[in-house]
């Protein structure tokens, strides 16, 4: 068979005729991969470095490290913390929240499923603006949330719910939980239900098999949502924004400060840098908690 | 640990399809039983009942004269060995087999030593530390199987375990089984729809169709004395003939009155919707009729010879145009026997491999 093909296109299938068709191969695929190459390298490599590159550069033009000096200034030290704070909470609260919402569209029927996941995906359909605005409305003084609150006899008089940190919390929460419930169904649905049976012969009560059994199958979707939410709330800008009032300030907002109202190129950019690296620190010791390697492929 | 096991009774229905119809099976303290049926006959639902995953429509099941039905899966001391193995992917041997006894609590000492005493019994001694998806079909079978057996359950499900391995690989794990439920004798329930592997493996074997339990009995009297076609035609390739009941209670086949076998039951069995139920291998061929007095003897056309390695198949033709195979050993002795197409012959059967069946499922 291999002989007739390589018969019709070039004479004979000897050693040379195998080297051309791999390389040929192996080019075809290097083509096929440019575009993407092309764009990931104009779009993110190029602006990353010229970030980069500006970030050393100080107010007089030439290269300092002054703009990383004043990033030890006491209002960047407040703000980081908040916005490592803000992640963190919006992290474990979206997974506190969406693990059981993930866990329990896994285990619903295919259609049933179907329907529950465009509740899920239903926000995605909205701008985050509008959004944060109607959040905005319902956590108020006067608010739904508030008002209710008080007739249902829970709380004597309104709290503040919004321009504050709870209210950046909940409004961050919602926007983000998609990105925690998608990856941890996806993973779940690949739970094989008799894993749970096997778990249970083996004398493992209910309790025990979801924790000895599906939980640690259900790494590699946690790990994944984890990240996306962490990663995503570290550069979140609008909703803290909006609903934090100016009273939250995160390290997305500091960025912006400078560029919009300083025109500190230099400083931004440091600021971004450092962003950069603080992400991708957290993401290798997060790499180091779940032990996702060993869960892909590598078990 | 010997327990009897004695369902009764017992029926499912998923909506208005039933799927099991009234069961009720003995089973004997260490028996060795095989759920045999066809597709969608309800085996799987029967051993999910048992181990607790379907909950029934209505019966009962008394493991040791207790009713199992309403303990919850995990606390019935039952072993389960599933068709595709369901090994933890997290886990590695040792610790997908040290599982049940970890949930029991054991010492740390008693579990090692468990395990390993589990992986000799399986032959995987050298795996203890492999990650499961680096074992082969076979291998992950036997570690199942060592999960299931190392916490001493009180009775051992498998279903279709060996359907996933090879032929050469499944016969070798039958031989295993048989030799490991000897050692241990723990009650066994077993799903096959392998008619030979239920043969070579049961002390008893209960034939299933569309949810009902057709006959329980050994493996040889369900091959030898099937009660009903259905049965005969499932655990063998069987040629069924008409049989025609004579006013005087005897029986006929193509008008020759029919020479019945000794055992009891035969001559119940001649009812209005009777067969004879002929085997391959029970049947010799002459060139005239027989004269012996214990032999049934049916005249025939030949059609053709199959050869297929270790024995010759001849195809014959009745006078009703029903075709018939008879099985010869292709032997020296057997040369002058093999017909030529077209040539007229006589099928021999002694009257006790003339098998009476009556039609019904
Ligand atoms: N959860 C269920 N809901 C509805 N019908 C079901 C369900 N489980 C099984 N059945 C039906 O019950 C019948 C028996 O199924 P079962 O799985 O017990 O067959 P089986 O004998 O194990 O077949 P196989 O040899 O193919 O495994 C089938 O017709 C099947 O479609
Ligand atoms: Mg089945």
């Amino acid at each position: 068979m291999t002989g007739m093909i390589a018969a019709a296109s070039s004479g004979t299938a000897d050693a040379s005729y195998f080297a051309r068709a791999e390389r040929r191969e192996a080019w075809s695929f290097a083509l096929l991969a440019l575009p993407g190459l092309v764009v990931i390298g104009l779009l993110l490599i190029v602006p990353v470095g010229w970030l980069f590159v500006l970030s050393f550069i100080g107010k007089d033009g030439g290269v300092s490290l002054e703009n990383y000096a004043r990033l030890a200034q006491p209002v960047y030290v407040i703000t980081f913390v908040t916005t490592f704070q803000i992640a963190g909470i919006v992290t474990l609260g979206s997974i506190l929240l969406g693990y059981p919402v993930a866990y329990l569209l896994s285990q619903l029927s295919p259609r049933a499923a179907a329907i529950c996941m465009i509740f899920v995906i239903l926000p995605f359909w909205t701008s985050v603006l509008v959004r944060t605005y109607a959040w905005l409305v319902l956590l108020q003084r006067r608010g739904l949330i508030n008002s209710w609150l008080v007739s249902l006899g829970i709380i004597n008089e309104p709290i503040p719910l919004v321009n504050n940190f709870i209210g950046t919390t909940i409004g961050m929460l919602h926007v983000l939980l998609p990105f925690m419930i998608l990856p941890l169904y996806s993973s779940m649905k690949t739970i094989d239900g008799d894993y749970l049976k096997a778990a249970s012969s083996c004398g493992a009560s209910p309790m025990r098999a979801f924790w000895d059994v599906f939980f640690p199958l259900s790494r590699p979707g946690l790990f994944a949502g984890t990240v996306l939410v962490f990663i995503l709330s570290l550069g979140f800008y609008l909703t803290p924004a909006l609903l934090g009032g100016g009273r939250v300030s995160m390290w997305s907002m500091q960025i912006a400060t400078n560029v919009s109202t300083y025109s500190n190129w230099g400083a931004a950019s440091a600021l971004g840098v450092l962003l950069l690296v603080v992400t991708i620190a957290i993401l290798a010791a997060l790499n180091k908690v779940f032990r996702v390697d060993k869960l892909y492929g590598g078990r | 640990m010997k327990v009897p096991v004695s369902i009764r009774g017992l029926s499912k229905k998923f909506g208005s399809f039933e799927a099991l119809k009234d069961i009720n099976l003995d089973i004997a303290p260490g028996e060795f039983v095989t759920l045999l049926g066809p597709s969608g006959s309800g085996k799987t639902t029967l051993l999910q009942v048992l181990a607790g995953f379907v909950t029934p429509t209505s019966g009962s099941i008394l493991v040791a004269g207790e009713e199992l039905l309403t303990r919850p899966p995990h606390q019935r001391e039952i072993g389960l060995v599933f068709q595709n193995y369901a090994l933890f992917p997290h886990m590695n041997v040792f610790e997908n087999i040290a599982y049940p006894l970890k949930l029991r609590r054991l010492p740390r000492s008693e579990i090692e030593t468990r395990v390993r005493g589990a992986l000799d019994m399986v032959r995987l001694s050298q795996f203890i530390d492999r990650p499961v998806d680096k074992l082969s079909g076979g291998q992950k079978q036997r570690v199942a199987l060592a999960r299931a057996i190392v916490f001493e359950p009180r009775i051992l499900l498998m279903d279709e375990s060996l359907s996933a391995l090879d032929k050469k690989l499944r016969e070798q794990m039958q031989i295993e089984l048989r030799h490991l439920h000897e050692r241990l004798h723990t009650t066994t329930v077993f799903v096959t729809h392998d008619q030979r592997e239920a043969l070579t493996m049961s002390d008893r074997i209960a034939v299933i169709n569309n949810g009902a339990l057709i006959q329980f009995d050994t493996p040889r009297a369900i091959y030898d004395r099937p009660r009903t076609r259905f049965v005969a035609d499932f655990v063998g390739e069987t040629t069924f003939l008409p049989v025609e009941l004579g006013t005087s209670g005897g029986a006929s086949v193509f008008g020759t009155p029919l020479r019945l076998p000794d055992h009891a039951g035969a001559v119940a069995a001649a009812q209005s919707d009777s067969w004879l139920a002929l085997r391959p291998e029970k049947l010799a061929l002459s060139p005239a009729a027989s004269p012996e007095t214990n032999v049934n003897s049916f005249s025939a056309v030949a059609r053709e010879t199959i050869f297929q390695g270790d024995s010759l198949l001849v195809i014959a033709g009745f006078p009703d145009g029903q075709s018939i195979a008879v099985r010869l050993v292709p032997q020296e002795a057997n040369r002058g026997l093999v017909p030529l197409p077209g040539q007229p012959i006589h099928i021999n059967v002694h009257r006790n491999d003339s098998i009476l069946v009556s039609g019904d499922v």
